[in-house]
């Protein structure tokens, strides 16, 4: 016993404190608010629907970072930004101009369904650009190298279009259909949440699927076990690379087409954050794992909602909501702690990690 | 070499001496902070330290078209041509931090025009006013930045107004024009934001009436719902105040219709969401919305003058709502420029920089687009003229006063 405490060295003892720390704060805010319950129930609700919803798109996007680290095990700061081109794009020359021709609200599944091939075409062709100029060459480089090549990339983008469409920001018409709250057995919802929660979850179960099942999802995983092998195995692997990139990239633009139904504005800055967290939900699930991405990118939305509500608030911070992102980055923190790989990742080999 | 001649030697170079030492009397700069002299051929430099990236672009390069217009108008300054750096300062307290030490790195620069946001415009006021640098914002309004005991630094000037009028105006308008007694305000930790809820809310309350809610968001928040669930449950407020920028504005305007609530609490901003930018960006959810701000019914030929330089210089009618505090700011420095500058014959000339801010804190009756501008001794140059209007097919509608 006297032993095992001569071992705690001072590293791993501040960081027991750091965690019993965090913990306590974090169970005595939560008790402080349910005692003191300043918020009627359909407050609670209302934030953890709206949290749902922000926790798949942060799932949509955190695909492409894990598919994308799976298999080259580089970090695509670029995502953020195909997220953003095709959406973009889509409410410059599609959705604006139906709307003002009234087209949009006479055909709204028409609309909507132009509006998302014309996305999904934009930001996978931005992708496989990305990867063909800036990211192949340097496949076989250190891994930093791809890293910052990314970056740059990432900044490359943002600023074309806002030199293509200007700073502005811009509005992404109402669909009339979506207006208004739908009841589920005394639960209100507002409409363009269901489509959101439902429309991600069907493209996560079918992702998953592809990846699982079908002969290309099967090359693809090869490649991420081990790239010469799989190439000696006769699979090409610049066509599987592209593939991924090019899977992570349709789901990004999917995110941007259910963002702009539901905020109803696009601006050519607005990758970079939920690109951050989406990358932020990847880690917490477990990169690399794709139910990791779906259950850290939902848990990240949920808890960034209510968070500010329900831990800070009773604690006694004053404006908690201007907190969020601290309980993102937080979140982030203690599951390095506690477990480096994830909530569900697998523990990688060295060579991964 | 004899004797005499080495005399004679030494003689030739002690009367030239002499005679150079005549010729051209040297100026010596007896200024406590130091001077900035320019050569016959080398141009007048003046830097800009606006958001020129990111977000708020609009805001900054609006003010910056400001600026250089200042500078078409002018031509040129005792002979010298004038020329700019444009640095960005990105909106935030590190942008600032950054344009800052980057510009005071450069002693050709003489003055700046900087910054668009108050979150900029704290610690680069420091690191400027440290240096000994001139600085004069077009667009920072938060009232901690004029005040000695907060975040005011010798050498920071603005022509913008300070927010303790806006705020004032804003509360005053609700209670006595709208009749309203319950309100609440959100910000977004810029200091002009939070200084601007502040004082509103602060007013509202010695005017009487009740503040439910004083909150924040962040800067790039998207899912404004938590937190306006969180003012509906603590009133809800018959009017919600909150004077953030173009992006998170709309995301309030647009969500806050969605809260159980908040169905018909009366929804007002401020000048950070008046441009045609923001009026585009909030659409139809903003309809009869109200935004507090200076009033920019200007007359006169100048900016008549100014107006159609503008236009066909950018190509787009302005895009924001300080470029005329933006151009007044550049004039007043032309003119203290022109006023203390000490002139070689050879066309050099000095400027003393204590001089310059001496100068520029005396201005008095200074006519510019803006109004007839009078500083005080903290650098509050504005002739402030606050209106509320009110969002009406896609146009702000001045409806008070």
């Amino acid at each position: 016993m006297l032993q095992r405490i001569k071992d705690i060295d001072f590293l791993g003892l501040s960081l027991w404190i750091f965690r019993t720390a965090i913990i306590v704060l974090i169970a005595w805010g939560t008790i402080a608010t349910l005692i003191e319950n300043p918020y009627p129930a359909h407050t609670w609700m209302e934030t953890i629907v709206s949290g749902i919803a922000q926790g798949s798109l942060y799932a949509l996007i955190a695909i492409g970072y894990t598919l994308v680290y799976g298999v080259l095990f580089m970090i695509n700061f670029a995502h953020g930004e195909f997220f953003m081109s095709g959406i973009m794009t889509a409410t410059v020359f599609l959705a604006q101009p139906m709307h003002e021709s009234g087209f949009l609200n006479q055909h709204p599944v028409i609309s909507i369904l132009l509006i998302t091939i014309v996305t999904i075409l934009v930001s996978v062709g931005i992708a496989l650009l990305t990867e063909r100029v800036a990211y192949r060459p340097l496949r076989t480089a250190p891994r930093l190298v791809p890293l910052i090549t990314a970056i740059g990339a990432s900044f490359f983008w943002q600023y074309f279009f806002r030199g293509l469409y200007g700073s502005k920001v811009k509005p992404f018409p109402q669909f009339e259909a979506l207006v208004g709250k739908v009841s589920f057995g005394g639960i209100e919802i507002l409409k363009v949440h269901l489509v959101v929660i439902v429309a991600a979850i069907l493209m996560l179960i079918g992702l998953y699927i592809f990846i699982m099942k079908t002969k290309v999802g099967k090359s693809i995983r090869a490649v991420a076990e081990n790239k010469d092998v799989a190439a000696l195995m006769g699979i090409n692997v610049d066509r599987a690379v592209a593939i991924t990139f090019a899977m992570g990239s349709a789901m990004a633009g999917i995110a941007g087409v259910l963002y702009a139904l539901v905020f109803r504005q696009v601006h050519f800055y607005m990758g970079f954050i939920p690109g951050i967290k989406a990358f932020t939900a990847a880690v917490l699930g477990g990169i690399g794992s794709i139910p990791g991405a779906a259950i850290g990118g939902l848990l990240l939305g949920l808890f960034e909602s209510i968070g500010p509500g329900l831990f800070l608030e009773g604690v006694g911070i004053p404006s908690p909501h201007q907190m969020k992102d601290v309980i993102a980055f937080t979140m982030l923190v203690l599951v390095l702690i506690f477990r480096p790989q994830g909530i569900v990742g697998e523990r990688l080999p060295e060579k991964k990690a | 070499m004899s004797k005499r001649s080495i005399i004679i030697f030494g003689l030739l170079v002690i009367a030239s001496m002499a005679l150079s030492a005549c010729g051209g009397a040297k100026y010596e700069c007896d200024d406590p902070i130091g001077c900035v002299t320019y050569g016959p051929d080398e141009p007048v430099r003046i830097a800009s330290a606006l958001v020129i990236s990111g977000p708020n672009t609009e805001l900054g390069l609006d003010s910056q078209w400001g600026v250089e217009i200042a500078m078409d108008f002018q031509e040129e300054l005792l002979g010298h041509e004038i020329e700019l750096q444009a640095e960005d300062e990105m909106c935030t307290a590190e942008g600032g931090q950054a344009a800052g030490q980057k510009i005071v790195s450069d002693p050709t620069i003489l003055a700046i025009i900087g910054t668009s946001c108050s979150g900029a415009g704290v610690p680069m006021s420091e690191v400027v006013s440290e240096a000994g640098y001139a600085m004069i914002s077009p667009s920072n309004t938060a009232p901690s930045l004029t005040n000695p005991e907060e975040a005011w630094n010798p050498g920071y000037l603005r022509t913008a107004h300070n927010d303790k009028v806006q705020g004032k105006a804003m509360a005053e308008f609700a209670l006595n024009e709208l009749g309203v007694t319950t309100a609440a305000a959100i910000h977004d930790g810029d200091p002009y934001t939070e200084g601007l809820a502040r004082v509103f809310a602060d007013s509202f309350e010695e005017m009487g009436g009740t503040i439910v809610e004083f909150t924040a968001v962040n800067k790039g928040d998207t899912d404004m719902r938590p937190v306006l669930s969180a003012v509906a449950a603590a009133g809800p407020p018959e009017f919600l105040y909150y004077p953030v920028f173009t992006a998170e504005g709309a995301f309030l305007t647009k969500q806050a219709k969605e809260v159980t609530g908040l169905e018909d609490t009366i929804l007002a901003a401020a000048d950070g969401m008046i441009s045609d930018a923001a009026a585009d960006a909030i659409g139809d959810a903003g309809a009869g919305m109200y935004f507090s701000g200076p009033d920019l019914s200007y007359s006169g030929d100048l900016y008549d003058n100014f107006l159609s330089t503008y236009v066909e210089k950018y190509g787009s009618d302005p895009t924001s709502v300080f470029h005329a505090h933006a151009f007044d700011g550049t004039r007043m420095i032309f003119s203290c420029v022109e006023e203390i500058a000490v002139q070689d014959n050879d066309g050099t000339i000095h400027i003393g920089r204590k001089a310059l801010r001496d100068c520029l804190y005396a201005t008095s009756d200074f006519t510019g687009i803006t109004g007839s501008l009078t500083c005080n001794e903290y650098g509050d140059c504005a002739d402030a003229k606050i209106s509320v209007s009110q969002l009406q097919d896609g146009e702000y509608v001045k409806v008070w006063p």
